[in-house]
């Protein structure tokens, strides 16, 4: 027997006897019983909460069943951007909530995004007492709980700001005192319709000339001013549309009542608080982003382009922003989620969103703690899913094509 | 210097004009060096930055003498009530907080039991001296007492084997924060180091276990997982099991931070190159071995600044147990504007609590700068 054969034979009898033992010793097969594993231990686990669920519920008489939704809801809110009233149901009043949560997430996402873009660049720019004015801001205001700049905001509406017939005014249209924002309200006549038409008109003419312009870019390398373009087109057009229709668009001005103002729309206090506490809370993440981003462009980019001869407006908007924008969108994306997510401290000031109407009140007064918790949940799950949805189909737009 | 040895000098054309490479060195004009020229470079570089420049100071000359005026100059230290302050001062009543200091930093917890939390405090900073600090001595059997510390401290607040009992709804203020965020931060980051792994691993099941669940908890909002801790938990334990509220609200905030630091992390481990891996499989390293030796040291380090930055905002949002009815620092400092003889003090509270998490906050993101730049090690 030559010594390799021999070397096979022992190998052979040192082969484990235990085919369990052998199979774990097995890469693949391993990973199969592990994972087989896995499940099993999820599924004993889930099957004892859900024992565990079912015998509290019966020993509270309780049952699971979403039927509460289409009963009264008896109570009443605050800020309803749809009719409610507090005969209306607590599906009604839930809806009323995710309408307020998406309306204080809408305002809030467009002012930190301007208030952050613009925090990050003055934080770039040469002026030195700007930025570091800025630099202090930030880093004071990331440094705070969002439920504290909440709060606060809240406490200077309420306990500093005058009462209505002290408010303060602008050229007496819009005023602002402890009851909130009040600004005139459009009373819409006939004909305005063609403005709107008009505005949407505008739209489509921007979208085409601006893909002519490009087309010309690329083709001439004659350059257009398309945005000043634009804006004229989107203000000039509707403008012209609305004068020649008549100016079927008037003005109902707030006036001063006995107690309170009349007439108008009111931004309430707490829609107030939430909203500017939380555009605050998030430009200041967003200005480190976007400050992170633009000096993620190396300097070599900068100085090609000046050295192909582009001004300097010229290359941040061809050639840094769009390169920065894809170091940014990613994290803005989080900050956007974040801000939705955040506003469900709305509760915390009284303001009536998801969490305060159907996670709250509803809760208390029917009892079916598991089902609104539930729905809530679900609730801000799609509204995460729609928004990073909506950034990574934007993502993928701007994304750099590889050859 | 006589002008003809100037007319001799080779170095000038016929027209007075030096040749290139020759001019002698003269100091810059004076509007570009020394201050002027700094003030001309930063402040007034061009129209925008001079009216830039105004408008700051303009805001600056509005707020800080108000701000000062209003703070220092103004303000009352001692006194009793609201009263007290006014009479003697128009701007801030810092006497409240005085007053009420205890009360934000114990909370509830029992006046002959208080020394229990200073002593916890004092462990915790001799807790965190070896985590922060690797240059101490002795710092392996050091780091093993900071793994013990959550055991200890929840020992020593709570009470039992020989110390007097104490309800976990006692605890408040500054010390509930201290607590949530302590233990937050102690499980998240092992949780969070296993999700992780979970998430970029082969088998596929325990991927998407993973993924779901880190994708669940990010989705939500934390004071949703606090409501289903106060109102929905306690039905998916045996009936008849009582199950401390604080204890649920610990378990939830650990597995939000959890969550978060998986994502950190995971940005970590996708940053090592695959070489790294593929390296230590070759040594013959088992799965855990790999990881423990060869990929995680390494990946943990890129990820310092993500894993600080989401502890700085597990423990700012400690303070979100107030919408459940635990009454934290800023809790505290909410419900006790409602006392009559303090009326009307909201913005000195949120100020002093605003400054109590600034100062904890940014020290925490000082030294993640000052621990990324030691260990960048330049590669």
């Amino acid at each position: 027997m030559t010594t390799a054969e021999k070397l096979a034979g022992e190998m052979r009898d040192d082969r484990e006897p235990n085919i369990l033992l052998r199979m774990w010793r097995n890469k693949d097969t391993r990973s199969v019983i592990l994972q087989i594993l896995t499940m099993a231990l999820l599924f004993a686990f889930l099957a004892y909460i859900i024992n565990n669920a079912v015998l509290n519920l019966a020993i509270l008489g309780k049952t699971f069943s979403f039927e509460f939704l289409s009963f009264p809801a008896s109570y009443d809110i605050n800020q309803r951007l749809i009719e409610y009233t507090s005969q209306s149901t607590h599906f009604r009043a839930m809806l009323v909530g995710i309408l307020n949560t998406a309306l204080v997430a809408f305002f809030g996402i467009i002012t930190a995004t301007i208030v952050g873009f613009l925090f990050g660049i003055i934080r770039l720019s040469n002026n030195w007492i700007a930025s570091h004015i800025v630099y202090c801001i930030i880093e004071f205001t990331r440094n705070v709980p969002v439920l504290l700049h909440i709060l606060l905001m809240h406490g200077i509406i309420v306990h500093v700001l005058p009462s209505p017939r002290q408010a303060h005014s602008l050229a007496d249209s819009i005023f602002l005192s402890n009851r909130g924002l009040t600004i005139p309200d459009p009373i819409i006549g006939e004909g305005l319709s063609y403005t709107v038409i008009a505005f949407f008109t505008a739209v489509g003419i921007i979208i085409a000339f601006a893909k002519w312009a490009r087309k010309v870019r690329d083709e001439s390398g004659k350059i257009y001013p398309v945005f000043w373009i634009s804006v004229g087109i989107l203000f000039g057009l509707p403008y012209l549309v609305f004068l020649l229709s008549g100016s079927p668009l008037s003005w109902e001005v707030p006036k001063l009542g006995r107690f309170n103002l009349k007439g108008g729309i009111t931004m309430i206090p707490e829609f107030l608080a939430l909203w500017l506490a939380l555009s605050l809370y998030t430009s200041v993440f967003i200005a480190e982003i976007v400050r992170a981003g633009i000096l993620a462009i190396s300097k070599g980019q900068w100085e090609a382009s000046q050295a192909v001869g582009l001004q300097r407006n010229r290359i941040l908007q061809l050639v840094v922003i769009p390169q920065a924008l894809r170091v940014i969108i990613p994290p803005l994306t989080s900050q956007y989620l974040n801000l939705t997510k955040n506003s469900s401290l709305a509760i915390a000031i009284g303001y009536m969103d998801i969490v305060a109407t159907i996670g709250g009140i509803s809760m208390m007064q029917t009892g079916k703690e598991m089902e609104s918790m539930i729905l809530v949940l679900s609730i801000y799950l799609c509204f995460s899913l729609v928004i990073s949805a909506f950034m990574n189909w934007y993502n993928k737009r701007i994304k750099l094509v590889e050859r | 210097m006589s002008p003809s040895e100037t007319e001799k000098n080779p170095a000038v054309t016929e027209d007075g004009d030096y040749l290139p490479g020759t001019h002698p060195d003269l100091p810059p004009p004076v509007f570009s060096r020394g201050p002027i020229g700094w003030i001309r470079a930063n402040l007034f570089g061009s129209a925008t930055d001079a009216a830039l420049t105004l408008l700051a100071a303009y805001a600056l000359y509005s707020v800080i003498p108000f701000l000062v005026d209003w703070m220092f100059v103004d303000a009352a230290f001692e006194g009793e009530s609201r009263k007290d302050c006014r009479a003697v001062a128009e701007g801030a009543c810092w006497a409240f907080i005085g007053n009420r200091l205890s009360l934000f930093i114990y909370g509830f917890y029992p006046e002959p039991e208080r020394w229990r939390v200073d002593l916890s405090f004092v462990l915790l900073i001799l807790a965190i001296v070896p985590v922060l600090y690797d240059g101490m001595p002795q710092r392996g059997k050091a780091v093993i007492y900071s793994y013990l510390y959550p055991f200890i401290a929840a020992w020593l607040l709570v009470g039992g084997f020989g110390l007097e009992y104490v309800p976990t709804d006692q605890f408040g203020g500054l010390m509930l924060n201290i607590v949530i965020g302590v233990t937050g931060i102690a499980f998240s980051l092992p949780i969070g180091v296993v999700l992780a792994l979970g998430r970029q691993s082969n088998l596929p099941i325990v991927r998407i276990l993973c993924v779901t669940f880190i994708e669940i908890i990010r989705g939500v909002p934390l004071i949703t997982l606090l409501f289903v801790a106060a109102v929905m938990l306690s039905y998916f334990v045996p009936p008849g099991t009582n199950f401390d509220l604080l204890v649920r609200v610990l378990i939830m905030v650990t597995l939000f931070a959890s969550g978060y630091m998986a994502e950190v992390i995971r940005g970590g481990l996708q940053a090592i190159p695959n070489g790294q891996y593929e390296a230590a499989d070759a040594m013959g390293l088992t799965y855990w071995k790999s990881m423990r030796l060869v990929v995680l040291p390494q990946a943990l380090k890129i990820s310092i600044p993500g894993i600080v930055n989401t502890f700085i905002a597990l423990y700012k949002d400690t303070t979100l147990v107030i919408v459940i009815g635990r009454l934290d620092i800023l809790g505290i400092g909410n419900s006790s504007l409602a006392d009559t003889k303090w009326q009307g003090l909201s913005t000195e509270v949120y100020i002093f609590v605003a400054l109590f998490f600034f100062f904890s906050c940014f020290s925490m993101s000082r030294y993640s700068l000052w621990l990324e730049k030691k260990l960048h090690t330049g590669h």
